[in-house]
């Protein structure tokens, strides 16, 4: 009977093709470019009941807050809680980024994100001579325990969540955090926020790591025992798709490699002792959220499906929360453009709303100036009142998964699940993401995908508003932040005086514990945090760690 | 005619190398001869590079806003090396303020984002001071 629907359905939609489509197109045909998403996967014009023929709505999908989570985490979607607003935020001196998150907070943001310089994110002190000219450029500079003292100054960090983007030395600056919250009297156990912590995406994407993927998972797997002892609110990695997909992947790449760098830190914390259930449930993730509308709405809801079904079968976690995907968003960087700035509101509005639309628990949007310079406040407050737009005056945040069932969206969905495991069954046949980098696997995957899709924009296949069409003379330019050198002054005048007044003997001693600890198998997150109060330095603590762990280079390739 | 050799490296601690490699490729593909040095390069490195390779031209991939340091010091080695008809091109997030800075100090090509790849390839075949004519 139900075969007999189907036939007929088919037999419906091919009369359609034949006796409606066909002539209309012969009448005005179809543009002549080709349709495909942004990831260059192509689509059909129409989707229709027989697209969804596989699709089992209590396996595929099921209703929000039950495995595998497709249409959310949360059964009342945002009705409840709406997604943390939360800027990624910092430039210059503690100082300066401290007034930065004292307005964002006075805003209306409901939590914080900490962006690093160069030299903190790279290990590396102001006075070390490849931080010549990047000391506050990029982020805030952050050198001893006292520089993170300044940064939450009048800031309890006992009642807000902090986020921070920081990667190889996550673990030092994880410690000068906790220390921080001792000093104001927190209590760890309590203690709530996110270091990013994925060293996997840094060797596939972004680039900043600094000893070999081996060593650099012991790092990881000591602060997920640590954690799980001491601060078992916190967020030990966020498994980040923003870089790669930055660095240039396609949708299903960007899915695909995080969710596998997913299993790979699961697995070593399994390898390392734990059990799944004891440090699974803090471990988040990251994705971008791009142009392409529906292809990023799939891509979202395919990783909670993915990730319930990988923690549950694969590993066999019992506890729902470890199988529960939660992850913060942020829009495409990589889409903003130098030329008319202005029209990166409306992009980062469109890719907000995806983000939204897909479920997720935090959402950062871009400032408008992004491609000129760091934001200005008024630009980073436009950014955030975006959301708030989006969350209060669009009203879809009425309605859970509002787009469930979408003939188009479901397909989409389906079909990137299907890609991923692909993925996923080639890099398991190498051996898991930690060998499949060290063959470069990923990496020429993305530069390959990178490089079809500047093809494709020099072909003008794909069209960028304002850049290779639409272009004009004389673009209204935004006031734009000017980050001058003052800080690197300062900073370089606080080292020096940092290392005459503190007790160097607790220092060299606590360095050489950390040193001693490295080679052993003890927790370095007990080790950095002697370093930290005795205030050594990030430069320090990363050295010591050089010394015996060596550094990772990559092998250049294109 | 020999081929234009070019060496395409990123200067300083950023890792975001997508622009450096795509531009890499892009100008092989358009037929010259690249060296891509990669990331975290220094300008003492970038110019013994181009020392040894006998390069034409140097193209510096630079987002992080360290281009008004990392720039006058290879401009300085390349000129004490003897080096001035290399020409060096910089792409990147560069302010409007800065531009004219970097020109002066003998950066002669200096792209922001959103450059078509050929209009750097048109730049650099316009620009290059062929190999046979120097010294």
């Amino acid at each position: 009977m139900a075969a007999a629907m189907k036939g007929a359905a088919r037999t419906e939609r091919q009369r359609w093709e034949r006796e409606v489509l066909e002539p209309a197109i012969e009448k005005s045909p179809e543009r002549p470019v080709p349709f495909t998403t942004i990831s260059g996967r192509p689509v059909e014009r129409l989707y229709s009941p027989e697209d969804l023929e596989a699709l089992d709505y209590s396996r595929d999908l099921n209703h929000p807050g039950l495995y595998p989570y497709t249409r959310g985490i949360h059964p009342s979607g945002y009705r409840g809680k709406l997604w943390t607003m939360r800027q990624f935020a910092g430039f210059g001196t503690p100082e300066e980024t401290n007034e930065r998150y004292k307005a964002l907070l006075n805003a209306g943001g409901t939590g914080l994100s900490v962006a690093f310089d160069l030299p903190t994110l790279m290990g590396r002190d102001p006075d070390h001579e490849l931080s010549l000219g990047e000391v506050g450029k990029c982020g805030v500079s952050i050198v001893s325990l006292a520089d993170m003292e300044r940064l939450f100054d009048g800031i309890s960090l006992g009642g807000i969540t902090t986020s921070m983007t920081i990667n190889s030395p996550a673990a030092m600056i994880f410690a000068m955090y906790l220390v921080v919250a001792e000093k104001q009297g927190a209590d760890w156990r309590t203690l709530s926020g996110t270091i990013q912590n994925d060293i996997l995406k840094e060797f596939i994407a972004q680039k900043e790591y600094i000893y070999p993927p081996r060593e650099s998972m012991r790092l990881i797997t000591d602060i997920f025992t640590f954690c799980a002892r001491e601060v078992p609110r916190w967020n030990t990695v966020s498994v980040s798709g923003y870089h790669i997909r930055e660095a240039g992947s396609t949708a299903l790449q960007e899915l695909a490699f995080t969710l596998r760098d997913g299993i790979e830190y699961v697995q070593y914390g399994i390898d390392a002792g734990l059990d799944v259930d004891d440090f699974a449930p803090r471990l988040s993730f990251f994705f971008n959220s791009h142009s392409d509308f529906f292809e990023e709405i799939a891509k979202f809801r395919a990783a909670r499906k993915l990730w319930a079904e990988v923690m549950r079968e694969r590993f066999g976690a019992r506890d729902e929360r470890s199988w529960k995907l939660r992850f913060h968003t942020q829009t495409a960087g990589v889409s903003l453009t130098a030329q008319q700035p202005y029209n990166n509101v409306v992009r980062t509005a469109i890719q907000a709303l995806a983000a939204v639309l897909g479920g997720t628990n935090s959402l950062h949007t871009n400032s408008l100036d992004e491609a000129l310079a760091l934001p200005t406040e008024q630009a980073a407050t436009l950014a955030l009142r975006t959301q708030q737009v989006i969350a209060h005056e669009s009203g879809v945040t009425n309605v859970v998964d509002p787009l469930g069932g979408s003939y188009f969206l479901e397909r989409l969905t389906l079909d990137m699940e299907r890609g991923a495991k692909e993925y996923f069954s080639t890099i398991d046949g190498m051996g898991g993401m930690v060998a499949a980098i060290e063959r470069g696997y990923p990496q020429r995957e993305i530069a390959e995908a990178s490089y079809t899709f500047q093809q494709a924009v020099e072909k003008r296949e794909k069209v960028i508003v304002g850049v290779n069409a639409f272009a004009q003379k004389d673009d209204p330019l935004p006031p734009i932040l000017y980050i001058d050198d003052s800080t690197a002054e300062i900073q370089l005048r606080r080292l020096e005086e940092l290392r005459r007044t503190r007790n160097g003997d607790a220092v060299v001693a606590s360095l050489d514990n950390l040193r001693e600890t490295a080679r052993g198998t003890g927790n370095t997150m007990d080790a950095l945090l002697n370093c930290v109060r005795a205030y050594a330095t990030v430069g320090e603590m990363c050295d010591a760690l050089r010394e015996v762990w060596g550094e990772y280079e990559e092998v250049p390739l294109i | 005619m020999p081929r234009i050799r070019v060496i395409i490296a990123k200067p300083g601690l950023d890792g975001h190398d997508r622009g450096a490699k795509v531009i890499a490729r892009a100008l092989r593909d358009a037929g010259m001869e690249v060296i891509y040095m990669g990331l975290r390069q220094t300008a003492e490195g970038i110019v013994s590079a181009a020392l040894q390779e006998d390069a034409d031209v140097i193209g510096l991939s630079i987002l992080s806003g360290a281009h008004m340091h990392i720039c006058p010091r290879l401009m300085q080695l390349l000129h004490e090396k003897g080096l001035d008809d290399v020409l060096v091109v910089v792409g990147g997030i560069i302010p409007d303020v800065d531009i004219p800075k970097l020109q002066e100090m003998g950066v002669r090509g200096i792209f922001l984002p959103g450059t078509p790849m050929q209009e750097i390839i048109r730049f650099i075949g316009a620009n290059v001071r062929p190999r046979l004519e120097r010294v």
